[in-house]
């Protein structure tokens, strides 16, 4: 393959910071990325990681901190001199260019002679399976195949980065399983480094090397993903990567980070994140898919059971969505492999390790400004 | 149940609509809700066809005394106002007015409507300073420009007194006079129009040429112009057609009777002064026309634009 990347050693983001007239969007950002990484920046909306990436581009200035390429300052350069491709959420596309133009059109800005940049728009044509529409214009094309031209036009380049900002949140479901896979292969492919901004948990997980989760313009944590899916670090990481069960309950008892927890008529056995003594208050977390309906292929697993009445069954191809009300009247998300009645009580089990105990107020000293943290030492 | 229905539907579609007239007729647009547009219609009649071609009518009977100078019978008066140079000339003379201050308009629209995009202290107070003089009439116009610009205005006095000149400049009662007061008054319009269209363009597509490696230059040539084309083509027609039909400003500041003598002057004298109704309707009549001829130029200006940028050579 004659596209590649160029190289590089390491990408390092030194306390990179933007605010927008005194709103800070993006705090204390430090990542370093080795080449040929796919990292994946992931949040909420307004969580600032499509900031961080335009201020990757290079078009929009930072407010604090330093970018560096293998130790060369990369954040005062101009966006147009940086060599970043960047595939857009709206792809961006000149509307006006054909397809085969808006592709070549970077190579022209960079003087490639003729014949070359012929070569290597075939090239990125036949990697993104084009050919047939190279004389079209964009409005001509589906949304998929716009996308594939967003990703052609940056990857021709022989980019040192890849920019992505959410390119498959305007694709419908179908099209964005097939793009993913799609990008993925491009990624390894070409070796590219990658940068991919999203707020679908399951594709940065599905896709990433690394995964940075942002909240609030801070990182909240940084792990592959296996790390985030298994042991996020607070509630909040936890509520965003699919822990759809959130519920305050007090520790009755303690025995080293295992501890059992009490309320709204549940009674489970779980795991603390941090240190808890009896009688706080934490707030639990557990994935659907770790609480389930016990049955005959269902034993009851480290001696927790709980029981709960069933209000909804949806069917999900293999197994059931199953909504249940604890006796104290919380609502929960479970799984079974039968559909059980609606109205009939059901017994429910967890391990007790993917019951995650985080304590119930956020409170992460590193992120606290000096006062702040004095502050909360005299609260305490 | 919906078995039948099915075939019958089938049968329809195969044959005759089984559909009743009126049904078929509103499938094409065709019902009662297009009475509403008879007021229209009969406003469109009275006030612009019927007038329309009435003055139409009016250019093919040429006065007595048109025909006596230039013969020609019905077309006297065409021949009229292709031979006498004192008519013809305006052709020249407004020409000379509209097309710098539509061009003028534009160009200097472009880098204010772009500038203006971006949030900046003050961007709101120069929209305004920038957008006022829409709401000034020409006639206020004229007479603010005689106190401020004329011999014995504060212009001339300051410049005088400041040694940067040596005698008061001319700035009114002659070509630069109503050129100024004609770009007053349209260059309001030119930034509107062009600020819409420039918003129209996708902020984003500007940063993909710019990651992609385009400095300015390459961004503004390759990618904004013709984004913008339709929009300057069209801004463009607006202002020239309001300046070519440049009437009181032309009176008031300009030099009725020389160098500012244009084509709508030229059309009130027949008709106020001459009494030539026929003449003046002529001179009307060819005011729309080369008007006409401009509006084409532009608009194959702008598809010339389109086909260069999309239309592919290689």
């Amino acid at each position: 393959m004659a596209i590649a990347a160029s190289k590089f050693e390491s990408l390092e983001l030194r306390n990179v910071g933007r605010s927008f007239g005194g709103a800070n969007a993006l705090v204390d950002l430090n990542l370093t990325v080795r080449a040929g990484e796919f990292i994946a920046l992931l949040g909420p909306s307004g969580c600032g990681k499509s900031t961080a990436l335009n201020c990757l581009a290079g078009l929009l200035p930072l407010t604090h901190g330093e970018i560096r390429i293998d130790g060369e300052r990369v954040d005062t350069v101009a966006a147009e001199r940086r060599g970043f491709g960047m595939v857009f959420q709206n792809y961006a596309l000149f509307p006006h260019l054909t397809v085969e133009k808006n592709i070549a059109f970077g190579l022209q800005m960079r003087s490639v002679a003729k014949p070359e940049i012929k070569r290597r728009v075939a090239e990125a044509l036949a990697l993104v399976k084009l050919e047939q529409h190279a004389k079209k214009l964009p409005g001509q094309l589906s949304g998929g195949q716009q996308q594939r031209v967003a990703i052609a036009r940056a990857v021709v380049l022989e980019p040192r980065l890849v920019l992505m900002d959410e390119p498959l949140s305007n694709l419908d479901a179908k099209l964005r399983l097939e793009m993913r896979t799609e990008i993925r292969r491009l990624h390894q492919s070409l070796g590219l480094t990658t940068i991919y901004v999203t707020h679908d948990q399951e594709e940065a997980l599905s896709m990433a090397d690394r995964l940075v989760v942002l909240r609030e313009g801070r990182v909240q944590q940084v792990g592959t993903p296996e790390e985030l899916h298994n042991a996020p670090v607070n509630w909040h990481v936890a509520d965003f990567m699919g822990y759809r069960n959130l519920i305050d309950l007090e520790v009755t008892a303690v025995n080293g980070d295992a501890v059992v927890v009490e309320g709204r008529g549940l009674t489970l056995r779980g795991t603390a994140v941090e240190r808890a003594t009896v009688g706080d208050t934490v707030r639990v977390a557990i994935r659907p898919e770790d609480l389930v309906v016990v049955s005959p292929s269902v034993p009851v697993r480290g001696g927790n059971s709980t029981t709960a009445t069933v209000s909804v069954v949806e069917y999900h191809g293999r197994e059931f969505a199953v909504g249940v009300i604890t006796p104290g009247g919380q609502a929960l998300h479970v799984r079974s492999d039968f559909p059980p009645a609606i109205g009939t009580a059901v017994e429910l089990t967890a391990s007790p390790e993917r019951v995650r105990a985080y304590p119930a107020e956020l409170v992460d000293p590193s992120t606290l400004s000096v006062e702040e943290r004095e502050l909360e030492e005299v609260r305490r | 149940m919906s078995a039948p229905a099915v075939g019958r539907g089938k049968r329809a579609q195969t044959t005759r609509s089984t559909a009743s007239l009126r049904h078929r007729l509103a499938e094409r647009g065709v019902d009662k809700s297009l009475l509403m547009l008879v007021p229209a219609i009969i406003f469109a009649i009275a006030l612009f066809v019927y007038p329309f071609s009435y003055g139409v009518g009016l250019t093919f009977q040429p006065s007595l005394a048109t025909q006596d100078q230039w013969g020609a019978g019905i077309w006297s008066n065409y021949v009229a106002f292709f031979r006498d140079p004192f008519v013809f000339d305006s052709i020249y003379l407004t020409m000379r007015l509209a097309l710098p201050v539509a061009l003028f308009n534009v160009l200097v629209s472009i880098p204010v409507a772009f500038k203006l995009r971006h949030r900046f202290r003050g961007k709101k107070a120069l929209t305004i300073l920038l957008v006022l003089p829409i709401t000034l009439g020409t006639v206020l116009t004229a007479q603010g420009m005689l106190i401020f610009a004329g011999r014995q205005g504060w212009l001339n006095r300051f410049l005088v007194s400041t040694g940067l000149v040596d005698e008061p400049l001319t700035l009114v009662n002659n070509y630069w006079g109503v050129l100024f007061s004609l770009i007053i008054s349209g260059f309001p319009f030119a930034f509107l129009l062009i600020s819409s269209y420039l918003s129209g363009i996708d902020p984003s597509i500007e940063a993909a040429a710019k990651t992609m490696g385009a400095d300015w230059k390459q961004r503004f040539r390759r990618i904004i112009l013709p984004l913008l084309a339709p929009g300057l083509a069209t801004t463009f027609i607006l202002t020239f057609v309001l300046a070519f039909s440049v009437f009181p400003s032309a009176r008031l500041v300009g030099d009725a009777s020389g160098e500012t003598r244009v084509m709508a002057l030229m059309a009130y004298r027949s008709f106020g002064e001459l009494n030539d109704y026929p003449m003046a309707s002529t001179i009307a009549v060819m005011m729309g026309l080369v008007e006409l001829v401009v509006i084409a130029l532009v608009l194959l200006w702008r598809a010339s634009m389109f086909k260069g940028s999309t239309g592919g050579k290689g």
